[in-house]
């Protein structure tokens, strides 16, 4: 008999997803590559979205898994507005059904290839929700998060930035930390482009930047063997 | 087969990085729980780690249930998480069909019994039940992940549960001691505070909260601790 | 319909931040225990009926696992418009198919959630409406007219002020020669920061001396049978 065929391994994939608390909200980052193995594959892929009027979701890891899943949260929120009785999902019930979604797969052994970063507002009673979601089904909720090489690279600088100010850190102060990571991390990781989106959720909504380029230096380049010296 | 060999290799891709896909992951953790005379203390550190990375410094995992029972879990988080809301909905409908809370005991049994429906495909959690029996008298129920359970004193699981298990030994149980002190609350929240804040110390896994829970005749009362960031 | 109007009434109000529905117990005789006429569904949710006991218990199984299913999937009470919304489709339907019969209960849906407190009728139509206060059930029509007299004044009323009113519409539900006594009433409250619970025998003994006339005394034995009369022989038995 032959065995069952199910994703043991994610095809095309975007990596590290950032996340942060802010003084006014929350404010996530991604770049807008989508690797085939080591190839660049699509350079301008939206991995950041909007989730109804309070959540935005970042998404690293396969990105058809991603899209079957922006597809499942559409049709329940036009489930959810059809009824139109006064309630909506906000970012915490959208962290809840993503992390049973991904746990249930998960215990079928057909996984959905991902790590998700869940930012909004978290509840009918106001408040900011940042919180994170895997291919496990393994949740949690920080003031900080990254995903993938973000883990490693970034979080070190995010959490020396934001953790103890998440009620005074400013607008300003989040998008350049945030941007300063994507910088680093396009440096050191091999699977990621100078293309990114910064998406911010405060009081004046939903908001997902278009993509644009970061500055980087090459200059000291020249001064490396095997790129510019010859000694 | 066949074509299952065929789609293998119709990907380009060589030797792709990740491994084949594992359902578990351990996210760490110590868990202790100690009984006393007429109340019991269940804590938990807050920590949630992954590998080498924490994930996040404070991901409760000791859980006040709706019948007044106190879970502790270790292992997989995302286990944890779905086993007690399992337990949740068995309390609820515990609760309609006979109206009334079960008992500590009846729950002590019935999470062996949910464990073991697993057995083939487990909840990689190690629990820790804490509570009052019927007689008010404190009651400490350990597990395994597959069901085997064990009334108990005292008992510490998770990442630390072997540094923390033979100290509480000697501290709450006087194994070696002539000496037998009265195993007051005070007593017993010191001696929880004390085991974290070394357990820190020596394991990687334990750290920057620990959340207690002191259970007594009159209701639960939880706290919070700081532990070390490092 | 009918076994709507043959149960024992039943009847609910609400305020700004708090819904009580409360319902009128009948005992086949003396031998026999009262019927239960309010459920729990959920914390933030509960039930009061009329009719048929047996069809009132396939829906509350059916609102309670809806209740847990949503505090599963999305970690949050079932919004109780909603929960009203599947009952009336599951009832429509019943009238509508060859073969079915509609379910012979009414209910009372009190609960509370994000859009505050609600108070529900579910008819077994498929009907259902959002109401200040309500009455169902044999000669609810009473309660009914105590409830349109007094509903302007709900809305900042007390918990206690609406258990009152509840009482007294209820009352007016009873056969000439019954009273309410801490046997054949229960009451139930949800609302602002206050769980679903229900409140039985001596408990109501406070809220029934605040009448004032004539409710004083508990009476157990004289009233055992309140109610239990007037229905007669009837095909299937309703509460």
């Amino acid at each position: 008999m032959e065995p069952a065929t199910r994703t043991q391994n994610p095809v095309v994939t975007g990596t590290s997803v950032l996340g942060i608390k802010y003084k006014d909200g929350i404010m996530l980052a991604a770049d807008t590559l989508a690797s085939y193995g080591s190839l660049a594959r699509f350079r301008d892929v939206e991995r950041l979205i909007k989730v109804g009027n309070t959540t935005i979701i970042g998404a690293s890891g396969d990105i058809s898994d991603f899209q079957y899943i922006t597809h499942l949260l559409e049709k329940i929120l036009i489930k959810e507005s059809n009824t139109e009785d006064g309630h909506q999902l906000y970012a915490r019930h959208i962290h809840e059904y993503l992390g049973r979604l991904m746990y249930g797969r998960r215990s079928k052994h057909n996984p959905l290839w991902n790590s998700m970063v869940v930012g909004g507002i978290r509840d009918g009673e106001g408040g900011t929700f940042l919180g994170f979601v895997d291919l496990q089904g393994t949740t949690y909720e920080a003031p900080t998060i990254a995903t993938g090489y973000g883990a490693y690279i970034a979080q070190p600088i995010l959490r020396k930035a934001v953790e103890g100010r998440e009620d005074t850190l400013t607008e300003e102060e989040a998008e350049k930390v945030l941007e300063d990571c994507m910088r680093v991390l396009f440096y050191r990781d091999a699977r990621s482009i100078n293309k990114i989106q910064i998406a911010k959720v405060n009081a004046s909504g939903i908001s997902i930047s278009d993509p644009r380029f970061l500055d980087t230096e090459w200059a000291f380049a020249e001064g490396i063997r095997g790129y510019g010296a010859t000694d | 087969m066949q074509m299952y060999e065929e789609q293998k290799s119709s990907c380009p891709v060589k030797v792709p990085v990740e491994c084949r896909f594992s359902p578990y992951t351990d996210n760490g953790g110590t868990t202790l729980a100690i009984a006393g005379d007429d109340f019991c203390v269940i804590a938990g550190d807050t920590r949630q780690s992954e590998g080498y990375s924490i994930n996040s410094r404070y991901a409760p995992k000791v859980y006040q249930l709706s019948n007044g029972s106190v879970l502790a879990t270790g292992g997989m988080y995302a286990d944890g998480v779905t086993l007690v809301k399992m337990i949740e909905q068995r309390l609820e409908w515990y609760r309609h069909a006979h109206d009334k809370q079960m008992s500590s005991g009846a729950l002590a049994q019935m999470l062996s019994t949910i464990l073991y429906h697993k057995r083939m495909f487990p909840y990689y959690v190690w629990n820790t039940l804490g509570g009052l029996d019927e007689d008010g008298k404190g009651a400490v129920y350990s597990y395994d992940p597959v069901g085997s359970y064990e009334k108990q004193k005292w008992n510490c699981s998770g990442s630390a549960g072997h540094l923390i298990q033979p100290f509480l030994d000697n501290q709450i149980g006087f194994t070696h001691q002539k000496e037998k002190a009265p195993l007051t609350l005070e007593r017993v929240v010191q001696v929880t505070k004390d085991a974290f804040t070394s357990a820190t110390e020596r394991d990687i896994y334990t750290g920057d909260n620990l959340e207690m829970f002191l259970v007594t005749q009159n209701g639960i009362e939880k706290t919070r601790v700081e532990l070390k960031k490092d | 319909m009918e076994a709507v109007k043959q149960g024992s009434a039943s009847v609910g109000l609400r305020s700004k931040t708090h819904v009580v529905i409360l319902g009128l117990k009948r005992s086949p005789g003396e031998l026999a225990s009262y019927q239960k006429k309010l459920m729990r569904i959920d914390d933030h949710m509960g039930i009061a009926i009329a009719g048929l006991m047996s069809d009132a218990r396939v829906l509350s199984t059916y609102m309670r696992s809806e209740a847990m299913k949503s505090k599963l999937m999305f970690d949050r009470p079932l919004p109780i418009y909603r929960i009203v919304a599947a009952i009336g489709d599951k009832a429509q339907v019943n009238t509508q198919r060859y073969g079915r019969r509609p379910y012979g209960v009414g209910l009372l849906v009190a609960g509370y959630d994000d859009a505050g407190p609600h108070l529900f009728e579910c008819a077994p139509s498929g009907n259902f409406f959002d109401y200040y206060a309500v009455a169902i059930g044999a000669r609810s029509q009473s309660a009914k007219t105590y409830l349109e007299k007094h509903f302007e004044s709900f809305a900042d009323a007390s918990v206690e002020e609406l258990i009152t009113h509840g009482l007294r519409a209820l009352r007016d539900t009873l056969q000439q020669d019954k009273e309410l006594d801490i046997n054949n009433c229960s009451i139930g409250i949800v609302g602002k920061g206050v769980k679903y619970h229900t409140i039985d025998g001596e408990g109501i003994q406070k809220y029934l001396d605040l009448l004032g006339d004539g409710n004083a005394a508990p009476a157990a034995a004289t009233t055992a049978t309140a109610g239990a009369e007037d229905t007669g022989a009837v095909p299937m038995d309703t509460d």
